[in-house]
């Protein structure tokens, strides 16, 4: 029998506001097997803890159940109390009488009953728990960081800083992301190749750093500390170790017409390319859907001009099998489809451009060599119109666009406004806005210098239409502060699209049992308090694949993460999470059953002697899980159809003692 | 009428035992009454001579019977199987429940069996002989002088009258001709309580399951029962009770059973032989396996070894649970 | 209100990485749900066996839910499509034996959707709650 302690917790008045403590504690008094009940106004506060501890000591208690906040708050917490007082942490049960009770009912009598009967079923699964011990696994010293844009770079820099080697898998010729495309950077205007081709030539001369440019991670097994990572290098059909980057091939090469998609499109490169100047790693890239020697075997001219014999038409997709400790996600962000736009004529005219096209617009290294001229016929535009929001702020009805805030493009849009009357003060800018959101450090100054310094013009109002007529673009729009319709007679208009995350993301959360919310991005452990970990032991999470961010809060969060991948790998061994499964071997029938739902492959079978019930022996093939790799998800328990096999934390009886409990 | 005869099987049996590739058989048995078969293992030439019958209530299936035998002995055993029972040795070959080595099966052509109820039914209670002739079976009783002549139709078991397969899916050796898996309309009653409404389908359960007297035979006759330890058995389970009380188990256990063996069951329909109450627990199973083949494609299971059974095994685009119901009705 | 009417009693399967920290999200919120509804937490909602549903009905549950991760956002990738199953196959078979089926069902909810597990139970407890006392599982053997 066990002698259970319970502690009823006020949470101040959370709990107490609306449950009758004393009651809950007098009520649980009476339960089978409790010794000992109390309640106090903050269980988990240094001298909740010490109660725990005396009355463990001083009722010799072997088991203790805590009705407070979620487990999912507090279960470490008072695991840890009641290891400190001697006890198997796993003789803890919490019932979870603020989240699932106070909060959520508002009467007294009602919120007492209900807690009254979480209290009872904690009691009776505390009942039948077994000290459990965890078991130990090795830690692979080794990080593979998917992504290789700043959130990447930084998280993987900051890896190989602490002296553990990392790898990034980067699915373009080319790291260097999204930034790479970017002109200057707010709110500093400091131009962003002058910081970040800096650090893409830090990752590349590391000697803990590898890239895996061109590649994508293909299978990913194993769990926190030992993953086992496929990844498949595409073929480039260029040795990327004889490949000086001189760029002699993407001179001569032939097929002149292939869609830059660096500059989105704006302008061609050939079917040999290297993305751009500062590439790294700087080697060249043959397109198989553009380069004639490989759609038809007619062409070789880049061969023949390479000095080093870098080119490979024969080169096959790789696959590197590799382990790793710790995997980060760092898959970042696109801009919007705005096909289903069409009220801005985004599809009509050449004019109409997104945001990232307006940076290769103003970039020097850009299709107009820095040059702000309008795509159409390149000429100087005079009047710019830029609509907000774009896809951003939805409503959840809606059939097109984003239900959330991609939160960067009012910063973006008035580094934008301002470049452009910095440049050229002949240029009307027009700003149409829902609302402007700038709270980061410096970021309210720098809007308000675009409006007060620039004479932006900022109209508070959606653009509704967007007319091509002759040379100009119609823009028709409202002023909601003067409560009018607006026309402008546009010669370029830029839509701040929303961001999303990138499409390899889903797969790739697939394959790393990773979850995501309903718009694809990556959820954090915890909103707050493990805001770049996965729930998924062992994934990290680097900039705009958790949501939308700006650099420096990438920055930030990338190292945050590349942190935690340290604390990580800085162990030699991982305790895991004893609540596994277990087969009970008298019982088990050997049949396989259990073996096909397990999802980590953790349960293989041997053949054992057994003596059987008329004494006689027998060899029979009987289940065994791999404590390491099981996860104790429970498939396999209920796949069983003889019950051998039990989740030990989440027993079958533990489940149906709480079922009987609450049932009463 | 089985076309094959005792002494065809009687003379294979034989010959095996002779030659040493055998040490034992696993044949039917005369029981107590005349409709009363039972299975039994034969060593002796002589013994199969004297008390092997075979006959029109040889249902028995012995797959299930190779698993506990198998553990016993390391010569091989003989196992005549009708086709169905082919079935549910290849389901107990998939889920690794004998081995096959120790096994010499024979398959055995099978022309449907006696449901003892429905001659019972027609010839009356009192039963002391029963004779296969040419115009059916001819029973005498106690009560009458004499036999009462029952066409093999009106005697055929519901299983057999729904037969699934005359092919056999397992076999070292073959006697007689092999036949044909068969278009049959064994589910059409499940469609037809699909059809009624809760209220009627819950009145057909309630009388039926009313009348059990929780003997387990179902349990204990079934291919895919074989299980170390039952949960009926297992106290920790928290589906045993000793009696029958009106708690838990008999109320739920034969939904239980049924969840248990949904994607296993072959449907060879010995709970339903065997239940001494005629409760029709094969429309349970068979309303699982019609749910499969509508919901996750066409399965038989034991048609294939090693085949993976439908509830440990999943697709991305499965229907909802919230949406059997309703396509369930649409098929009804 | 009426007096002496007996609550229905709904027990609710909630996997621990996602619905469990639904109904967490929900309590945050503030978001009021019947109190007839008691969460057990299960790893996995492929955690439960279909006899822990049958348990709580034998013992006097009114309806029983089941709520785990979207289907392909199982913490254990794929806990939840074998639960899918199992799932929809038991709760077949209890509408072939006349049990009405508005009480049970399977919900996918998420981690994030707080206000969608307050919804879910809400329409649940009412739906539940207009069956009245769950009789047909208690007599599907008469009782003599």
């Amino acid at each position: 029998m066990q002698r259970i302690g319970v502690f009823v917790c006020w949470c101040g008045s959370n709990i107490a506001g609306t449950v009758d403590v004393q009651a809950v504690s007098d009520a649980l008094k009476n339960e089978p097997g409790v010794v000992f009940s109390t309640n106090y106004q903050y269980m988990c506060s240094q001298a909740g803890q010490n109660m725990i501890k005396d009355a463990i000591k001083e009722y010799r208690l072997t088991g203790i159940v805590v009705c407070s906040c979620s487990p999912r708050m507090h279960e470490a917490t008072f695991r840890k109390t009641a290891q400190a007082a001697g006890l198997n942490p796993y003789m803890v049960e919490i019932a979870n009488i603020r989240e699932q009770c106070s909060w959520v009912h508002k009467d007294i009598p009602t919120g007492t009953e209900k807690a009254i009967i979480l209290g009872k079923a904690a009691v009776a699964k505390v009942n039948l728990n077994a000290p459990l011990t965890p078991g130990e696994s090795p830690v692979t010293k080794r990080a593979l960081v998917i992504g290789g844009g700043i959130a990447g770079i930084q998280t993987a820099l900051d890896i190989a800083d602490a002296g553990f080697p990392v790898d990034i898998v980067e699915t373009k010729p080319t790291i260097g992301g999204k930034m790479a495309q970017l002109d200057k950077t707010f709110p500093t205007l400091d131009c962003a190749a002058c910081i970040l081709t800096p650090k893409m030539v830090d990752v590349a001369q590391n000697d803990k750093i590898r890239i895996f440019s061109y590649s994508e991670v293909q299978e990913v097994k194993g769990f926190v500390g030992n993953f086992d990572v496929k990844i498949k290098k595409k073929a480039r059909y260029v040795n990327e170790d004889i490949c000086t980057g001189c760029g002699a091939c993407t001179e001569k090469c032939p097929q002149k017409n292939v869609p830059n998609e660096f500059n989105l499109g704006m302008d061609n490169r050939r079917a040999i390319y290297i993305p751009f100047a500062q590439a790294v790693p700087k080697v060249a890239t043959i397109d198989p859907n553009a380069c004639n020697m490989l759609k038809n075997g007619k062409c070789g001219v880049c061969a023949k001009v390479c000095a080093a014999g870098a080119i490979d038409y024969k080169q096959q997709d790789q696959i590197i099998e590799e382990k790793y400790g710790a995997i980060v996600v760092a898959t970042g962000f696109n801009p919007i489809s705005m096909e289903k736009f069409d009220e801005f004529a985004y599809s009509q005219s050449k004019d109409v451009i997104t945001s990232l096209e307006f940076e290769r617009l103003t970039n020097a290294a850009g299709p107009t060599a820095g040059k702000l001229l309008r795509p159409s016929d390149l000429e100087h535009p005079h009047t710019i119109v830029f609509v907000q929001c774009v896809g951003s702020r939805c409503a959840a009805c809606a059939e097109k666009g984003k239900e959330y805030c991609s939160k960067i493009c009012c910063m973006y849009t008035a580094k934008h406004a301002m470049l452009v009357r910095d440049k050229y003060p002949d240029t009307e800018v027009y700003v149409f806005y829902i609302d402007v959101r700038t709270p980061g450090k410096n970021f309210d100054e720098f809007y308000r210098r675009a409006v007060e310094e620039y004479g932006v013009h900022y109209i508070k109002g959606m653009v509704g239409k967007v007319t091509p007529e002759g040379k100009k673009l119609k823009v028709q729009g409202s002023d909601l502060i003067m409560d009018e319709q607006v026309h402008i007679d546009a010669d370029l208009v830029v839509l701040a699209a929303a961001i999303e995350p990138d499409k390899s993301a889903r797969p790739l959360a697939t394959m790393l049992t990773a979850s995501m919310d309903t718009n694809d991005f990556f959820t954090e452990a915890h909103p707050k308090l493990r805001p770049v970990e996965s729930p998924t032991a062992g994934v990290f999470l680097s900039g705009a694949c958790q949501g939308p961010k700006d650099i420096p809060e990438t920055v930030s969060q990338a190292g945050a993460a590349a942190s935690k991948v340290i604390g990580l790998l800085a162990k030699d061994k991982l305790t895991g999470n004893p609540c596994i499964a277990s087969p009970n071997e008298l019982m088990c029938n050997g049949c396989s059953s259990c073996e096909r739902v397990c999802p980590y492959g953790a349960i293989t079978y041997v053949d054992k002697e057994f003596r059987m019930p008329d004494r006689t022996t027998a060899i029979r093939r009987v289940a065994q899980v791999n404590p390491a790799v099981c996860q104790g998800c429970g498939a396999c328990t209920v796949a069983c159809p003889s019950g051998a096999m039990d989740l030990r934390g989440f027993a079958s009886a533990q489940i149906i003692a709480e079922v009987d409990a609450i049932c009463k | 009428m089985q076309k094959i005869t005792r002494e065809v099987l009687i003379e294979k049996a034989a010959s095996l035992l002779n030659e040493g590739v055998v040490s034992g058989v696993l044949g039917w048995k005369q029981g107590e009454f005349a409709y009363d078969v039972t299975p039994a293992l034969f060593t002796t030439v002589d013994e199969l001579n004297e008390q092997f019958v075979w006959g029109d209530f040889c249902g028995a299936n012995f797959s299930k019977y190779l698993v506990a035998h198998t553990r016993k002995t390391q010569s091989k055993v003989l196992v005549f199987l009708k086709p169905c029972d082919t079935y549910s040795f290849n389901q107990l070959l998939t889920e690794h429940r004998f081995d096959r080595e120790k096994v010499y099966a024979v398959g055995i052509p099978c022309e449907g069996m006696a449901d003892v109820s429905k001659v019972k039914a027609i010839a009356g209670e009192g039963i002391t002989a029963i004779e296969s002739t040419e115009e059916g079976l001819a029973v005498t009783t106690l009560y009458n002088d004499a036999p009462v002549v029952i066409a093999y139709e009106d005697a055929l078991a519901e299983r057999c009258i729904n037969c699934k397969s005359k092919k056999h899916v397992a076999y070292d050796e073959l006697i007689g001709e092999e036949g044909d898996v068969l278009e049959s309309g064994r589910f059409d009653q499940v469609a037809a309580l699909e059809a009624m409404t809760p209220d009627e389908r819950f009145a057909f359960w309630q009388k039926e399951l009313s009348k059990c007297i929780r003997c387990n035979a179902c349990r204990d006759v079934c291919p895919a029962c074989t299980c170390e330890k039952c949960v009926f058995n297992n106290p920790v389970s928290g589906a045993e009770t000793k009696a029958p009380m009106g708690t838990f188990e008999e109320k739920m256990f034969h939904i239980i059973r049924a969840f248990h063996v949904a994607g296993r069951c072959t449907d060879c329909g010995e709970c339903s032989r065997v239940c001494p109450q005629d409760i029709p627990l094969h429309l349970l199973n068979r309303k699982f396996i019609k749910d499969i083949n509508t919901h996750y494609g066409e399965y038989q299971a034991g048609a294939e070894v090693g085949s993976r059974a439908p509830l440990v095994n999943y697709t991305t685009n499965d229907v909802e649970p919230g949406d059997v119901f309703e396509r369930g009705e649409e098929n009804a | 209100m009426q007096v002496n009417e007996k609550k229905p009693l709904i027990v609710a399967f909630c996997c621990n990485w996602c619905s469990y920290a639904g109904a967490d999200l929900a309590g945050n919120n503030r978001l009021a749900y019947p109190a007839d509804v008691k969460i057990i937490r299960v790893p996995c909602s492929c955690r439960v066996n279909p006899m822990f549903i049958l348990r709580a009905f034998q013992r006097g549950a009114d309806g029983v839910i089941i709520c785990g991760c979207h289907p392909g956002d199982c913490h254990y990738t794929s806990g939840n499509y074998f639960t899918r199953r199992r799932m929809a196959m038991l709760f077949s078979m209890l509408d072939y034996l006349g049990i009405e089926k508005e009480r049970t069902r399977v919900e996918w909810v998420s981690a994030a959707e707080g206000a969608k597990f307050a919804a879910t139970m809400n329409d649940f407890a009412e739906k539940v709650a207009a069956l009245g006392e769950n009789k047909r599982l208690e007599d599907l053997r008469c009782k003599k």
